[in-house]
């Protein structure tokens, strides 16, 4: 008996592989139909109300003001500029918030399982508060604090020289411009570079010889002292640009608003206890075992944190921190709510005024979009490249 | 030669608790260079915290434990120097995953010895071919078998140069066809003169290689004696009870 003439005939819709095809294709079809649907009817309506689609109006001029800007902006501009605006808050705060949330998410990770009892329990405390607080309320709280608690300009607090508290933000004395500071720059620059290349050379020679070689204050003397050296060898300029009171608010200096402090303060409060809670895990994933046997070999506990914990840390660390960003990068968007000019908050108004929704819309969604892909992408790179091989 | 008979490790009335529980009672033991010693007893005696004391992976709250010399307080360079002239061996291997067997190996002599990483990976090499596993040098562990993973495990002991080799249980974890190849192992370097402490329920091994075998029972040294009579002639009652159940 041979193998074909046995094999009994299978109905079409009992054979798997043929089933999967039809509901492939009965799932295309609905996914098709309704988009068609749905820009069909798009269309139609906006041809019955008269609509004009198309994204000529960003050619327009905005004529409206925005609070605060990292680029020359004025009420004068096209509605392109005014967008551009909101996207640079956008990631002015998204930036500044991931920097500080790893920063202060590792610290309380790692706090979290201290063999100390009141830091083990605070940390626990902050997680838990900041992680069940919704982030909206946070943001009210923050921003409610900074615009009641706050004297007017005019009675601005001054608690050292040069840094102003009121409710119109934060003013704070710069050092006031010189050719130096540029120089100072690229003389940190080479230091960072030189104190790399020290590092490279210690590791070699360890692995030649055996022998260790301190890197750490080498490595501050360089990307520090240099830039010093600069700033000596200039005359030590010390010229400060500081802020002054000017009819109704300060003028010089760097003024940061209290919608900015606020967003940056809750976005940064309730997802570093997310990313401390990832930190924990991550820890805990390695095992004990891998810890004492580490021990037992004799390696010092920083070497047995560098060289054993943290590289397998790392990969039950970086996918949950990735999405922790893309949260802090969309949850900025609620900065509509206390009225820091973000993207979408830009966006919101120039919808009002225009009338073309669909195009703000699809906009917010296209740069949203592009944020956390762009995100992703790079998060990907380095969970790549710090993954375990293992096999 | 150094001196056989002057004692490597010295334990007096070594005591612990474990919160409330009293782990191991009045424990005195003294090895000397050289001396091999087999540990049994039934789970939750005691046996595996109590070589765990000997490298402050535990740590102790009574008593006195000197090793080559040296008291294991909490001063950390005193704990630093023993774990270094301590090797030891796991039940689950623990070797680090994300390092091929070769970095396993000269992790230790590398960042604790100091040693240049070439002289490093010739020592490793060399103990890598006495564990007869040389040509897996540059895999992973995950790609070993259990038994090769512990034969690695005691070779990057052996790496450190140790003076003493702590065994937790080390062929428990294992198929059953893979404990003679660790077992193997371990007989050979008691024929090269090491002093071990091994932990185990392998008879046929503590009767070739041990010179004392112990029984624990309840945190304390019910019984020791060398193995003929510890085997053909045991004196206490749990003992008796203890081998008949392992011996069927």
């Amino acid at each position: 008996m041979t193998p074909s003439e046995s094999e009994p005939k299978v109905p079409f819709w009992l054979d798997p592989g043929k089933r999967a095809i039809g509901f492939q294709i009965i799932t295309c079809l609905m996914v098709g139909l309704l988009a068609w649907y749905l820009v069909n009817n798009t269309l139609v309506n906006m041809e019955k109300q008269s609509i004009a689609s198309g994204f000529g109006f960003l050619e327009r001029e905005a004529a409206f003001e925005i609070g605060e800007s990292l680029i020359e902006y004025s009420a004068s501009d096209t509605y392109a500029k005014a967008l551009f605006v909101g996207v640079l808050n956008t990631l002015k705060v998204s930036f500044i918030g991931i920097v500080l949330c790893l920063i202060i998410g590792l610290f309380i990770g790692v706090a979290r399982l201290s063999t100390n009892w009141l830091v083990k329990k605070l940390a626990m405390i902050y997680i838990e508060v900041m992680q069940n607080i919704p982030v909206l309320l946070q943001l009210f709280f923050w921003y409610a604090l900074f615009y009641e608690m706050f004297p007017s300009p005019r009675q601005a607090l001054n608690p050292m020289a040069g840094l102003f508290l009121c409710n119109r933000g934060v003013a704070l004395a710069v050092p006031a411009s010189h050719p130096a500071y540029f120089q100072m720059f690229i003389a940190m620059i080479l230091g960072l570079a030189l104190g790399f290349g020290l590092k490279h050379w210690v590791k070699k020679r360890k692995f030649a010889t055996g022998r260790d070689f301190p890197v750490l204050w080498p490595f501050l003397g360089l990307s520090l002292g240099l830039p010093l050296l600069v700033w000596v060898l200039h005359g030590a300029p010390i010229q400060m640009d500081v802020p002054e009171l000017k009819g109704f608010n300060f003028q010089g200096g760097i003024m940061l608003s209290p919608e900015f402090f606020a967003l940056l303060l809750g976005l940064v409060i309730y997802t570093s206890a997310f990313v401390a809670e990832a930190v924990r895990a991550g820890i805990q994933a390695v095992s004990r075992g891998q810890t004492e046997a580490a021990m037992s070999i004799g390696l010092k506990k920083k070497h047995i944190l560098n060289l054993v914990i943290l590289p397998q840390a790392l990969r039950v660390i970086i996918p949950p921190l990735t999405s922790q960003m893309l949260n802090l990068t969309k949850n900025s968007s609620l900065a509509i709510a206390i009225g820091y000019p973000d993207f979408v908050s830009v966006a919101n108004t120039t919808i009002n005024q225009t009338g073309q929704s669909i195009e703000g819309v699809a906009m917010i969604m296209a740069c949203y979009l592009f944020f956390s892909v762009s995100t992703s992408i790079f998060m990907n790179w380095y969970n790549k490249k710090s993954k375990l091989v293992e096999r | 030669m150094t001196d056989t008979t002057d004692p490597i490790i010295q334990v007096k009335n070594l005591n612990k608790w474990y919160g409330d529980f009293h782990v191991l009672k009045n424990i005195n033991l003294e090895v000397k260079r050289q001396e091999k010693i087999v540990i049994c007893g039934p789970s939750g005696s005691g046996k595996s915290t109590l070589i765990r004391c000997i490298n402050r992976l535990e740590e102790h709250q009574k008593g006195k434990i000197i090793v080559d010399g040296i008291e294991l307080t909490n001063n950390l360079k005193n704990i630093e120097t023993i774990r270094t002239e301590v090797g030891m061996v796991f039940q689950h291997f623990n070797l680090f995953p994300h390092l091929t067997i070769l970095d396993n190996l000269t992790l230790g002599p590398i960042w604790v010895r100091k040693t240049p990483k070439k002289q490093a990976e010739e020592t490793a090499m060399f103990y890598l071919e006495k564990v007869k596993i040389a040509e897996q040098a540059n895999k992973f562990p995950g790609q070993l078998s259990g038994g090769q993973q512990q034969r690695v495990a005691i070779a990057r002991s052996l790496c450190m140069k140790p003076k003493v080799m702590l065994f937790d249980e080390p062929t428990s974890a294992l198929d059953p066809e893979m404990v003679k190849e660790v077992l193997d192992v371990m007989v050979q370097l008691s024929e090269e003169g090491m002093t071990m402490i091994v932990v185990s329920h392998e008879m046929g091994f503590a009767k070739t290689v041990a010179q004392r075998v112990m029984l624990m029972d309840d945190g304390m040294i019910l019984e020791e004696n060398n193995p003929i009579d510890f085997f053909e002639n045991p004196q206490h009652e749990r003992t008796q009870f203890f081998l008949s159940q392992i011996l069927h």
